[in-house]
């Protein structure tokens, strides 16, 4: 009963993939609201004030310490010189000056988009494809789901050595299967370009995470739509790219952000499968790496911070170019319970 | 009255799926079961795509099991010739492994204590006590759902290396203790799914929140929170970065770099066969973690995260 009387202006945030959309256009219409709300607060509005923070006190005390505070700090760190001892030395701007001219960041900055420009696209097909096969009408789905999420679980590290294994170029079975093809040895981990394709497909077994996302959203179309359709006349096909895709955009957009976010961040198959390299020819040297090992390899913690700084930059940079092209695309009508 | 979400915050999910399971698989409209071969089509497809998902576990257990010499032969064998269960012991002897393990299992079983206890009374504040302001607020912890960590990584670093707690494993244990946005999220929707009547009448009853909590909402939320304890459980197990930076001694180092420093320090002459057998005991827990509980893996994304 509490419930009803407050905030009837509020759409609570139920659905994260709606919410996002919402979320501006919604703050703007409160401002105008009058100020005095606040002291016509009833005696139980208040205690449930105090009572609703102090129960997410602990969010907060984590808001601002793990990440209020870093964010601020790692700012004014981009704009000094700080090896981890001793107190940051100020140098202005001269960190993003040196970025900027940077061979090595032009180069990991180049590898990274080349990874994610691959990496994403087929990281979204193939978790479709996934959640397809999940959502099947058949009697075993459930050992299939099994199946297909369980490469989800193997950590990064174990996977790339399961590469490093299956690449070898003495013996690996990749490599005696192109032997039967043509002659001479083939070391794609040898190679620049080959080393990032050898990541793209390390990554894709763990298509299960997004694919299990996809599912949730495909079990929210309502069956009375691809009943309806049918008996339109529609085929399979036909279904799928009038019912399915579109039902499903607001999934797929949230797969695409947080797959865009993961692919700047590509680090760990690349540090495990060339040991924190990034060789042959700096050709799996990510961002990520190139930050780690600026600010863990060479101390220079303010150089990585003004790094970081601009990862950050970019990742929200295209997060909100994403969604600013997909709004036509993205269909949020059906909201199916 | 009974709505399918009633049922479920009520704790018969199980119920409710497998009605749906009885309706919907391998049945005809009527009722009648459908022939094995009807979905012909779809089952080799998803056959076909079962082995390609299965390959990398297969091949690891595979080259667990052969000799260094066996793996270096053509064309490769399917099945081990000679099994040589001797490599798991060989890979555990030759590194830490213990020390290891025992670290990985510290820090995961208090990464998970406390993530579901911080998670479980935030996500209580934000779905079941009515504030004002509640829902702009929870609107803050979608943003930091999307927030790149790097942009974190570094003021981290600094503030544990002046707590001087590098080289040790709180760094990768306390911040469990201060909710996060994803946890937090998926368990609020799963707590609105809770009768808002059962709540309040155990505050008519004169119970406070703290008793409310434990004694009316925990039973029926058992489920999501099981979610959100294998989540945690499996990034903490798998975590590779955080150990990475945080723990240099090998006595406080865990499984995913220990083998990856074993693998570095033996660069030329690693032995493959060790080296998965080694990679096999680290996914082990997680795989049979998975067989036990894989309800609440794949429920717990379609139930209560993101609908």
């Amino acid at each position: 009963m509490q419930n009803e009387s407050a905030e009837a202006g509020d759409t609570p945030p139920g659905n994260v993939l709606t919410s996002i959309s919402t979320a501006a256009p919604n703050d703007s219409s409160d401002r105008p609201r009058p100020r005095p709300r606040a002291r016509r607060m009833t005696k139980a509005k208040r205690r449930n004030l105090r009572l609703g923070l102090m129960f997410i006190s602990p969010w907060i005390v984590g808001l601002v310490v793990f990440i209020g505070y870093p964010v601020v700090y790692s700012i004014a760190l981009s704009f000094t010189r700080y090896s981890g001892m001793g107190a940051p030395t100020w140098v202005g701007a001269q960190n993003y000056i040196t970025a900027f001219t940077d061979p090595l960041v032009a180069k990991a900055a180049s590898n990274t988009l080349f990874y994610a420009m691959i990496a994403v696209p087929l990281a979204l097909v193939i978790a479709l494809v996934l959640a397809i096969a999940m959502n099947q009408n058949v009697r075993e789905v459930a050992l299939y789901r099994t199946i297909f999420y369980a490469p989800s679980l193997i950590p990064a590290f174990a996977m790339s050595f399961i590469f490093i294994v299956f690449l070898n170029p003495q013996f690996g079975v990749f490599n005696q299967i192109m032997n039967v093809f043509n002659e001479g040895n083939v070391n794609l981990l040898g190679d620049p370009t080959g080393v990032k394709i050898a990541i793209v497909m390390i990554t894709q077994f763990g298509a299960g995470n997004a694919a299990l996302i996809f599912l949730a959203g495909l079990r929210n179309v309502p069956k009375t739509l691809y009943e309806a359709a049918r008996v339109d006349g529609a085929g399979p096909l036909r279904q799928f790219f009038t019912i399915t895709l579109p039902l499903l955009s607001p999934v797929i957009l949230f797969n695409l952000i947080t797959g865009v976010s993961g692919a700047l961040q590509v680090f760990t198959e690349a540090y495990v499968i060339t040991n924190g390299t990034g060789d042959p020819d700096a050709g799996a040297l990510f961002y990520m790496m190139y930050l780690y090992r600026n600010a863990f390899g060479f101390a220079e913690l303010g150089y990585a911070s003004a790094l970081a700084v601009l990862l950050f930059l970019v990742g929200l940079g295209l997060a909100l170019t994403i969604f600013r092209f997909s709004r036509r695309l993205v269909n949020y009508d059906v909201e199916a319970s | 009255m009974s709505t399918p979400l009633d049922q479920l915050s009520k704790g018969s999910a199980e119920a409710l799926e497998n009605a749906e399971r009885r309706h919907e698989l391998g049945r005809r409209p009527d009722g009648t079961p459908r022939p094995w071969w009807s979905k012909i089509t779809a089952r080799l497809v998803m056959v076909a795509l079962s082995l390609l998902f299965l390959l990398p576990i297969y091949w690891m257990v595979v080259s667990a099991l052969k000799t260094n010499e066996e793996l270096a032969q053509f064309p490769p064998t399917l099945f081990p010739q000679s099994w040589e269960f001797g490599n798991f012991a060989d890979a555990v002897t030759a590194m830490p492994f213990l020390q290891f393990f025992a670290n990985s299992v510290i820090i995961t079983v208090g990464v998970v204590v406390l993530s579901v206890l911080s998670n479980f009374v935030v996500a209580y504040g934000f779905a079941c006590i009515d504030w004002p302001g509640r829902n702009k607020v929870f609107y803050l912890v979608i943003a930091t759902l999307f927030l790149p960590f790097p942009v974190t990584l570094i003021p981290m670093f600094d503030l544990w290396a002046r707590l001087g707690l590098v080289n040790t494993l709180f760094p990768l244990i306390i911040p469990a203790a201060f909710a996060s946005a994803f946890y937090t999220f998926l368990l609020r929707q799963f707590l609105l799914q809770i009768p808002k009547d059962m709540i309040n009448a155990a505050r008519v009853d004169g119970a406070g929140e703290w008793k409310i909590l434990w004694k009316v909402v925990f039973p029926s939320c058992k489920p999501a929170l099981g979610t959100v304890a294998i989540f945690a459980a499996v990034a903490a197990w798998n975590d590779f970065m955080g150990p990475l930076i945080y723990l240099q001694d090998e006595s406080v180092q865990t499984l995913s770099i220990g083998l990856q420093s074993f693998r570095s320090v033996h660069a030329q002459d690693v032995a493959f066969n060790q080296l998965m057998a080694a990679s096999f005991l680290v996914i082990l827990p997680l795989l049979i973690l998975f067989f036990v509980f894989q309800r609440y893996f794949i429920r717990g994304i379609t139930i209560g995260g993101f609908k």
